[in-house]
């Protein structure tokens, strides 16, 4: 139990050294307020533009179209949101997708009692947005179409780029939830056609509590913070220096070498599906075999319940997840496993496990074997699996 | 999350299997709320619960609860048994985070419907019984949460 084994970088990653470094002087050196005018403000304000500089240039957008935010959450609500409350006289239609993170879901949900309409799209069995559905889905009326990238859970990635088409087309206002996908795809906000974007740092080895939301020069959106003029005034607040410093440099160290870290993950990514799909029958690979993150896997095993094997896992050392973290505290199935079609059965017996930059090799065989045992110790208590085993 | 005593009768169960010949069997929850449990008693003429078995689909509570009542209904007699409370069990086991308290309710239901069962059969009447429904799918869940 003494060694952590971390199979949980889709909820967080931790802050990388040189990430860690280049923010510190923002905590009591170099505190000052960046709107102020005396040198350690200007300093401030420097480092804003620098960390600004580098965000844009992984999203190959123009600087000031980056606007730092609290975080993924925050950049969501404020994409839909503003852009809700900023078209409302063109229309009061909303699409969306119903495997989108609960900060997209919840929002949606808030919004209908506020009078809006909202499409929630189905998915099919891997968790794909049908490019067709959309199509049929638009109305006169509509004037937001947000669909994740990728998702949280099964990792499946989108075609983000030919929804953006169908919603462009339409003179729509296309907004991609980025999260997960930021650092682990390659993104280019002009080649996509997106109009908005939010992303987060922490899942890329930066702080908690700071994203950015990326907004096309030109896109109609009401502010979601008043206050203060930060932000060229669309987003109020002093700003978190430490928070966005570290965002700027771990957005930089992520596209550093962005097709390694693809291909590199991807490569331990397919030997642990390869690994466990192998040597534990009745699993099923939850999500996309081949459009999904490079450091996603979820997998149900049958006649067996998550949390039992969470527990096991946390007891040799093995952090990971079932379903969504966020979901935890709930007790129904998670809503993507739903969507793609997962009965409650097999859904209440799934697992995620996420790898990321410091992911070996040796973690993942040990992952593997520990598995087997666990599967295996509980299935032995499960009457389910009692049945198959007697041929029923 | 779960405390040592919870954490050693999920990692160690008592009374994990089947039992063939048993006088009472009782299987309770439903797959969709993510458990399942079924017990196994052996019932001599005295009516005391001579040996006891389980096999748990669920959680680390609902495997942990299941543990802890076989071992406190063994050797007792059919209406102590059908005494046992999920709250005894709860208690017995150092008490578990709120939000799993309704797993302990599955573990009082699976030991009263073996015996509900087991009556049944033999025509006896247990006034421990009275008023409870074996397919009555009251298992402590909230369904329309989240």
């Amino acid at each position: 139990m003494c060694t952590q084994l971390y199979f949980d970088y889709a909820a967080t990653t931790p802050v990388k050294k040189e990430v860690l470094e280049e923010m510190l002087p923002f905590f009591n050196i170099n505190f000052g307020n960046p709107s102020s005018i005396y040198n350690i403000g200007r300093q401030g304000r420097n480092a804003l533009d620098i960390a600004r500089d580098r965000v844009a240039k992984t999203l190959n957008s123009k600087s000031e179209e980056i606007f730092f935010t609290g975080g993924g959450s925050e950049s969501d609500n404020w994409a839909i949101k503003g852009v809700a409350f900023a078209n409302r006289d063109k229309g009061n239609h909303i699409i969306t997708s119903k495997i989108e993170h609960h900060a997209v879901l919840h929002t949606c949900e808030y919004l209908e009692k506020e009078g809006f309409e909202i499409t929630y799209l189905d998915v099919d069995k891997y968790g794909l947005v049908g490019v067709d559905d959309l199509k049929n889905a638009i109305r006169d009326n509509t004037i937001l179409v947000s669909i994740m990238y990728a998702n949280n859970e099964i990792g499946t990635i989108q075609p983000i780029k030919e929804l953006a088409q169908i919603a462009k087309k339409s003179g729509i206002i296309f907004h991609t939830d980025a999260v997960q996908a930021y650092g682990n795809e390659i993104i280019d906000v002009n080649d996509l056609g997106v109009d908005l974007l939010s992303i987060s740092a922490h899942k890329i080895y930066g702080p908690k509590g700071v994203g950015a939301l990326y907004i096309k020069k030109g896109t109609k959106i009401q502010q979601l913070i008043h206050g203060g003029g930060q932000e060229k005034k669309r987003r109020a607040g002093t700003e978190n220096m430490p928070g966005i410093v570290g965002l700027g440099k771990a957005a930089e160290m992520a596209y550093e070498n962005i097709e390694e870290h693809i291909d590199r993950l991807t490569r331990l990514r397919d030997k642990l599906i390869d690994g466990i799909m192998t040597k534990i029958p009745y699993t099923r690979l939850n999500g996309h075999p081949t459009k999904r993150l490079p450091g996603n896997v979820n997998i149900s095993f049958e006649f067996i319940e998550g949390e039992s094997i969470l527990l096991s896992l946390d007891m040799e050392g093995i952090a990971a997840s079932s379903g969504s973290a966020c979901t935890s505290g709930s007790l129904g199935p998670s809503h993507v496993l739903a969507a793609i079609g997962l009965s409650h059965e097999i859904a209440h017996g799934s697992l995620r496990l996420t790898i990321g930059d410091f992911t070996t090799e040796d973690e993942i065989n040990y992952v593997v074997e520990k598995l087997q045992s666990i599967v295996d110790r509980l299935r032995q208590i499960s009457p389910l699996y009692e049945k198959v085993k007697r041929g029923k | 999350m779960y405390n040592e005593k919870v954490m050693d009768h999920f990692m160690n169960p008592r009374n994990v299997g089947e039992i063939e010949d048993a006088e009472a069997i009782g299987e309770v929850g439903n797959p969709i709320c993510g458990d399942i449990m079924r017990m196994y008693l052996k019932i001599d003429n005295n009516d005391i619960i001579t040996d006891v078995k389980f096999k748990t689909f669920g959680c680390g509570s609902a495997i942990a609860t299941s543990s802890m009542a076989t071992e406190m209904i063994k050797g007792k007699t059919v209406r102590e048994a059908l005494r046992l409370t999920n709250m005894a069990v709860v208690e017995a086991l150092d008490g578990l985070p709120p939000a799993k308290v309704h797993c302990s309710v599955l573990a009082e239901r699976a030991v009263k419907t073996a015996i509900y069962n087991y009556a049944k059969e033999r025509n006896l009447t247990y006034k421990e019984l009275d008023g409870f429904d074996p397919n009555d799918d009251h298992d402590g869940h909230d369904h329309d949460e989240e």
